[in-house]
């Protein structure tokens, strides 16, 4: 499926700054919604698109088989806080599109949790507005 | 009231007024830059003093850091042995040529199809002039340098919401901001409207210098004529015998300047990191790396992937694996251990290391980055457009398209920058096929330069997300981070010091790494030396 890319706000956005690469010069909010277009849309990136991750000289956690998914509180609180390599997205994602997408991958790649995250739980999970402020 | 313009005004508060006027760009440019424009510490080649007395050093990764260190520990009479996870040095300082192979996270190969002596450089592809330590190495390895166009008047600024998408020159763009400003600054002054004055003497001072910054003309305004085109150039040019006479441009719109948002893109080459002169090396930025190479043959042990990293009260033992075959794990050990993986991949190898610089490790994710080179059948760009190296902004997904530095003129093919991404964008473009990458690549520049259609070769994308050995393009700091993690990082762990361009207060740059790398083993060596 074809679908477009997100867009800068402002053309202001792509101006390079003093670090070489560093600045996320866009990081507001992602536009994709629904689990399956955030997980296909950002997620797979990473995770890999069967879900199983992938292995190189550091490695991709596969959330297929993931006994760690079993609580739903798990997978919203690293999304939203990030952890070791993987970055933080609370910036990115309500706590809307956190509870779709985590919902997605607890229901997907052989994955079968009845119980859903609703929004009002990954509120609870974000981080203090500090640690998660902009790159220098 | 006595005339506002015999007040005294600070010199400092009008400048800020410059500054504020000057606008959108230049506050821009400082916003992004924060703090981190100190100029490099590089002091001239490292003078390690003493007799190490056979003190070993076993390095962990052959990017530019671990080379560094590598190169200066060997030729102050230490024993060193490097480990490296890829095939080749370098590690991110890499270009890509035809005929290369590279393999990305998932699997997804990608076979680069570009002509000879044509690159992509998917990582660092610009050395600033007071990068004093990357220079000096390149001089003393033989690595040839030339210029790097950061700023090409003739290049592009675009947005796909302002001028009807159509691309506007960076030069109009620039002329035109600078000219509106100017014009608005000296009606302020004429009319002493300004909330501060400056002095009679000055006000005149000033306003020559408001003409002549912004090209005004003599009734003080930006306006059609010789003096505006002398900056924005001409509808058609002055010329020779009977045709010469030359005809003005019209100056974009005011109002639809300042919409456009254009005037963000203007200020890239303001920043302490781009002004001219900036250089690459002649060939891919990964020339460096190969040079470095050359001079550790037999150091470094390629095909290596650490596992474990385990110090003593005598010595530091890495436990790896061959990185394709796997195989039986096998050690390596020095006295010393640099460690230069990259924080996102050391945070997964078990280390006994002390809570603090473990939990710095653990803390610092890497960047989303991603650049997609394009090989079109001719250079349009040039032939076309008059285009000569330099880089176009736009507000598209792909951000830049940049031109190739070299072998201008060249009647042969040429590959494009055609997209250097960072944060939301280039984390979509990851979750993308490379082939997938390529194409909204295209898709996006078609829009800048619809010769893309028709001239294009063939492209390689690098997302560095998926890049097996980095998961990231360079490290996350935040000031809040830095502040609570930056020492630990640095500090040296009993026989473990971690080197790196996420080791420094450069980060993403090469300098950053090599400066490092230089303070690690200036630091490792007193500690030897005082045993």
């Amino acid at each position: 499926m074809i679908r477009t890319l997100i867009l800068p706000v402002a053309l202001a956005a792509v101006s390079i700054g003093g670090s070489a690469a560093a600045q996320s010069f866009y990081d507001g909010p992602y536009p994709m919604q629904g689990g399956e277009a955030i997980y296909k849309g950002i997620c797979q990136g990473c995770h890999m698109p069967d879900g199983k991750g992938a292995v190189g000289a550091g490695a991709y956690p596969a959330l297929a088989g993931d006994k760690r998914l079993q609580s739903g509180a798990y997978p919203a609180m690293v999304i939203v806080r990030g952890q070791k390599a993987m970055p933080p997205f609370a910036n990115n994602f309500s706590d809307q599109q956190v509870a779709d997408v985590v919902n997605y991958i607890r229901t997907h790649f052989g994955n079968a949790y009845a119980d859903k995250v609703a929004p009002e739980m990954v509120k609870a999970l974000r981080p203090p507005p500090a640690a998660v402020q902009r790159p220098e | 009231m006595a005339d506002d313009s015999s007040a005294p005004m600070t010199r400092r508060s009008l400048f800020t007024l410059i500054g504020v006027a000057a606008g959108g760009a230049v506050m821009l440019e400082a916003m992004s830059s924060l703090a981190y424009a100190g100029e490099s510490g590089y002091q001239g080649p490292i003078q390690l003093s003493g007799d190490p007395k056979g003190s070993s050093v076993l390095i962990l990764g052959a990017g530019l850091a671990g080379m560094c260190a590598a190169y200066e520990l060997r030729k102050a009479g230490y024993k060193v042995q490097i480990l490296e996870y890829n095939d080749r040095p370098g590690g991110r300082n890499w270009s890509l040529y035809g005929g290369d192979t590279y393999t990305e996270l998932g699997g997804f190969t990608q076979k680069v199809g570009f002509d000879k002596g044509l690159y992509l450089n998917p990582g660092p592809w610009r050395i600033p002039h007071h990068h004093y330590a990357v220079l000096d190495y390149c001089k003393r390895l033989g690595v040839m340098l030339e210029p790097f166009t950061q700023v090409n008047y003739n290049a592009y600024v675009h947005s796909t919401k302002a001028f009807g998408g159509k691309p506007q020159r960076y030069r109009t763009v620039q002329a035109d901001f600078n000219g509106y400003v100017a014009e608005l600054l000296a009606k302020s002054v004429r009319q002493n409207s300004l909330d501060q004055a400056v002095t009679k003497e000055d006000k005149e001072v000033l306003l020559m210098a408001l003409r002549q910054w912004g090209a005004l003309d003599k009734d003080w305004n930006y306006a059609k004529g010789v003096d505006s085109s002398g900056r924005r150039g001409w509808a058609s040019d002055p010329g020779g015998g009977t045709t010469s006479v030359p005809t003005p441009s019209d100056p974009l719109a005011m109002s639809d300047l300042l919409q456009s948002g254009l005037w963000g893109a203007i200020g890239a080459g303001l920043g302490y990191e781009f002004q001219s002169t900036i250089f690459q090396p002649v060939g891919g930025m990964g020339m460096i790396g190969k040079a470095f190479g050359r001079q550790l043959d037999g150091v470094i042990r390629y095909g290596a992937k650490v596992t474990d990293i385990r110090q003593d009260d005598k010595g530091v033992t890495a436990t790896f694996i061959d990185s394709k075959t796997g195989g039986p794990p096998q050690q390596a050990r020095g006295d010393w251990c640099i460690c230069t993986i990259p924080a996102t991949v050391l945070g997964q190898i078990p280390i006994n290391v002390g809570a603090p610089m473990k939990a710095a490790i653990d803390a610092l994710y890497y960047d989303a980055s991603l650049k997609v080179g394009l090989q079109f059948k001719r250079r349009f760009w040039e032939q076309d457009e008059q285009i000569y190296g330099g880089i176009t902004y736009t507000d598209q997904p792909n951000g830049v398209i940049g031109y190739p530095n070299a072998d201008m003129f060249s009647s042969g093919k040429g590959v494009l920058l055609g997209a250097y991404a960072f944060g939301g964008p280039a984390f979509e473009f990851a979750a993308l096929p490379p082939e997938e990458r390529v194409a909204r690549t295209l898709e996006y520049g078609a829009k800048i330069h619809p010769q893309y259609k028709t001239e294009f070769d063939n492209g390689v994308a690098v997302a560095w997300h998926r890049v097996p050995w980095t998961l990231g393009c360079a490290g996350h700091w935040t000031e809040d981070l830095r502040a609570q993690h930056y020492d630990n990082l640095a500090a040296m762990d009993g026989r473990i010091v971690l080197a790196g361009e996420h080791v420094s207060r450069i980060p993403a740059w090469q300098e950053g790494a090599i400066l490092s790398a230089l303070d690690t083993i200036r630091r490792l060596h007193q500690r030897v030396m005082a045993a």
